[in-house]
């Protein structure tokens, strides 16, 4: 069975998906958008250091997406607005690392398969490596849900409930870098962001609590992979894209079905 | 026995000292409001007590096991977070739905169980957030200008409610407010705060504090001098308050 490359993307699209579902909905809820751009556009920069020095391209990429996620949180707060910050961070690591790639001289890379993803290349260790990745992010989301809820509602609630906030933010941090590590040979590194964002909020007007908001943004995440991936085989289209774009529809279509609910209410 | 003992405390922000050398008590089931301008550290302290924030000296120290219910300054809940009002007074607390709508009926609205957050008013949300904090049967709350946002009747009601559900409960209150004149008449106990404690006392006391009108009656902050009025204190609370008011 995964001996056929579509069925092993198709595997991978899904196991990105379910990932990206919960974690998505923290980036929806907490404003986070930019900050998943910042830590996927870093991820690049990644993958030219992995290159470099013969690493796996998952480790050199998680490892620098976790450095550009920490170094955001340590830098907010000190005199910059978040969106200046990250948008700094994100495009000069994203330079960095296109720099970084034209000094290999040596080796040919496609930098479009970083960019962009090549779904249709995932191998056998990549699905492991990419369902080990999502299970851990869902496990770590599961494990501190209530306390990430808590978090992000109020800082103070946090605290007088006798947890520190900040290190939830951490956690979430952590599942970012491993989603974004997982993530780049899915749909690459610039439409990372899409696959968090959009399933979660096109959830958004279907769910009455943040449990099913979660389980439809992965329905609909996985959905869209799938669909995604049969549209790039018939019309002949890039797959990664291809995905973003079936995701795209999706939410203009339940978002429409939501104002309509709400008009009949 | 004491809840809550703050012993000299001092909270810095950088090279900024917001609050220098205060200290206060909680005792079981009395009312305490801090007032204080803009600035004079109100919430720092409420942080502190919490352990939102780590003093720079002194400490602040809890009655061993201490339930503490918190009410916050403003909670914006992101028009994306799709979550139930059930939902929301269960997320840290081990709850039963019965024990919800208790703290429902004693926060005074009853009815909202099902209801999302998003489509509360904001009288209704403060009354929420006021009992998700009882829930756990806390012995002290604390409220942090909880009736921003509210008009005028809206607070006064929010008031009631909170001197009802000391009378329900027998649990302490330390509250944050800046509308003295509805808080005043509603405290045992009035900490007029700026950067210091400038005085304390009964509402009548403070009231007619010469610290408490220069910072309330004319907008001046001025020099301040020492008022003794609580002679309960021991020796050491009017050094640091000297010290601080020099």
């Amino acid at each position: 069975m995964l001996d056929d490359f579509m069925m092993r993307a198709t595997l991978a699209g899904i196991g990105v998906a379910i990932a990206a579902a919960p974690l998505g909905c923290f980036v929806v809820w907490r404003r986070m958008a930019y900050f998943g751009d910042a830590t996927a556009h870093a991820a690049i920069l990644g993958v030219a250091l992995s290159l470099t020095f013969q690493m796996s391209i998952f480790a050199g990429a998680l490892a620098v997406a976790l450095a550009m996620a920490l170094i955001v949180t340590l830098l907010t707060g000190r005199g910059y607005a978040m969106d200046t910050l990250l948008g700094v961070l994100a495009h000069s690591a994203l330079a960095f690392g296109l720099v970084a790639v034209s000094f290999l001289s040596g080796v040919r890379i496609d930098l479009m398969a970083y960019l962009f993803g090549d779904i249709l290349a995932v191998s056998r260790s990549d699905l492991v490596v990419i369902w080990g990745g999502a299970a851990l992010v869902v496990a770590l989301i599961a494990w501190r849900w209530s306390q990430l809820l808590t978090a992000t509602l109020n800082e103070e609630l946090a605290y007088a409930s006798g947890f520190d906030p900040k290190r939830e933010q951490l956690i979430l941090t952590l599942a970012l870098a491993v989603t974004v590590a997982v993530a780049i040979k899915v749909v690459g590194v610039l439409l990372i962001a899409a696959m968090l964002i959009i399933p979660a909020a096109a959830a958004r007007g279907l769910a009455r609590s943040p449990e099913t908001m979660a389980l439809i943004a992965a329905a609909i995440g996985a959905f869209s992979a799938v669909a995604g991936l049969r549209a790039a085989y018939v019309f002949d289209t890039p797959a990664g894209p291809s995905i973003v774009c079936v995701a795209a529809v999706l939410f203009a279509f339940f978002s429409l079905i939501g104002q309509q609910a709400q008009r009949r209410v | 026995m004491t809840l809550i003992t703050v012993d000299n405390l001092s909270v810095r922000y950088g090279s900024n000292t917001v609050l220098r050398h205060v200290d206060m008590t909680i005792e079981p089931g009395e009312i305490v409001t801090i007032v204080g301008p803009n600035g004079s550290g109100k919430t720092s302290l409420l942080r502190a007590i919490i352990g939102a924030t780590k003093p720079s000296v002194g400490q602040v120290s809890l009655k061993p096991g201490l339930k503490i219910g918190y009410v916050p300054q403003k909670l914006h809940i992101d028009p994306t977070l799709p979550i139930s009002v059930e939902r929301f007074m269960r997320l840290t607390n081990r709850v039963s739905r019965k024990q919800c709508t208790e703290a429902l009926e004693t926060a005074g609205v009853p009815d909202l169980l099902t209801r999302q957050m998003s489509q509360l008013s904001g009288g209704q949300f403060q009354r929420v957030l006021l009992a998700r904090a009882l829930i756990n049967r806390p012995e002290v709350l604390l409220l942090d200008e909880a009736t921003q946002g509210l008009d005028q009747p809206g607070s006064a009601a929010f008031y009631h409610q909170i001197e009802n559900v000391r009378r329900e409960t027998g649990c302490a209150i330390l509250m944050i407010s800046h509308e003295l004149h509805v808080v005043m008449s509603a405290s045992d106990r009035v900490v007029c705060l700026n950067g210091h404690v400038c005085c304390a006392g009964s509402p009548a006391v403070v009231a007619s504090a010469p610290e408490y009108r220069a910072l309330f009656g004319t907008g001046t902050g001025g020099a301040l001098a020492l008022y003794r009025h609580d002679h309960d204190h021991d020796h050491d609370h009017s050094e640091h308050s000297q010290e601080a008011a020099e």
